[in-house]
């Protein structure tokens, strides 16, 4: 029987991946942005279990909108990382600096 | 109820491995064919959980074009990626401890939480059998939140103005269309009266 318990720890166990991809990938930015897709997904997977679990629309209401935001972000991180590289010829995390972070 | 099990077990290992391995991978373009398997065995987790809908939205709006849109960039951008994926061993200790912090505390914070009830009853929605998962999502979407739906496509407008304005290359020696010239345009000077003598040339 598979309860509410296994879709949260599959969740906890995707977050955590995304998490380890946002802090190895120092170097490549793709990958980190693909782990934030990541993240968002278990996030997602959390909403429609508990939905699902309660019987409540709402959370899958609320995961469409968690899709939606994380569609508009992918798009707009993909546009900056291709400006970033025309102007600079790079990707690189560590070449990131020109504000001084 | 086994093959749900089944089902679950499966889509759910496919699912963890096929993360590790965006993560892990030397190639951009296979970490992206990786994330496009997560989400397909999470749409079949969305399945087994009665979400259909979002499961359709899944494969629709993130493999067909979230993905895809990884992928062009991917192969678009002329990187070295060799270069690229060095040094994860220098790393790995501080990404290790927050990633094990943030797991443990979402293990405690599972593993202490007080169910109001024991029994579960997953697909309960689909007991009621007066509307499809479609339909139900339908009712409440354009309804109650009507205005969530509407700061969605919001969100999904200013994102593709600032996608547009980020990414658009003007280059001034391609040839646009200059509308305020052709508006002034006027015949004082636009037509010219030639005379012309017969047998010659202009």
């Amino acid at each position: 029987m598979i309860t509410i318990s296994h879709y949260l720890v599959l969740a906890a166990i995707l977050f955590v991946i995304g998490i380890f991809g946002v802090f190895l990938n120092k170097k490549n930015i793709i990958i980190i942005l693909m782990s934030i897709e990541l993240m968002l997904l278990s996030v997602n997977i959390n909403l429609v279990s508990f939905s699902s679990y309660l019987g409540d629309i709402i959370g899958q209401i609320f995961s469409l909108l968690v899709l939606t935001v994380a569609a508009a972000e992918a798009a707009i991180g993909l546009a900056i990382l291709v400006i970033y590289f025309r102007n600079k010829g790079s990707i690189s995390v560590d070449d990131i600096n020109a504000m001084k972070g | 109820m086994l093959i749900m099990s089944i089902l679950f077990y499966l889509f759910s290992f496919i699912m963890i491995g096929s993360a590790f391995m965006v993560v892990l991978s030397r190639n951009p373009v296979h970490s992206v064919l990786f994330l496009i398997l997560c989400f397909f065995n999470s749409a079949g987790i969305f399945l087994i959980l009665g979400a259909e809908f979002l499961a359709f939205i899944l494969v629709i709006v993130y493999v067909g074009a979230v993905a895809v849109l990884f992928l062009f960039v991917v192969m678009m951008l002329d990187v070295e990626f060799k270069s690229l994926t060095s040094s994860i061993i220098s790393y790995l200790p501080v990404g290790m401890t927050i990633g094990f912090i943030i797991l443990s505390e979402l293990m405690l914070v599972l593993f202490t939480w007080k169910r109001e009830y024991v029994k579960i009853d997953l697909d309960i929605m689909e007991d009621q059998n007066l509307y499809t998962n479609t339909e139900a999502l339908g009712l409440v979407l354009y309804t109650d939140n009507i205005l969530y739906f509407q700061l969605a496509g919001l969100i999904l407008l200013a994102s593709m103005i600032g996608a547009i304005v980020l990414t658009v290359n003007h280059r001034p020696s391609a040839k646009r269309q200059s509308i305020e010239s052709q508006v002034n345009r006027d015949s004082k000077n636009s037509i010219e009266n030639i005379n012309i003598k017969p047998g010659s040339g202009i």
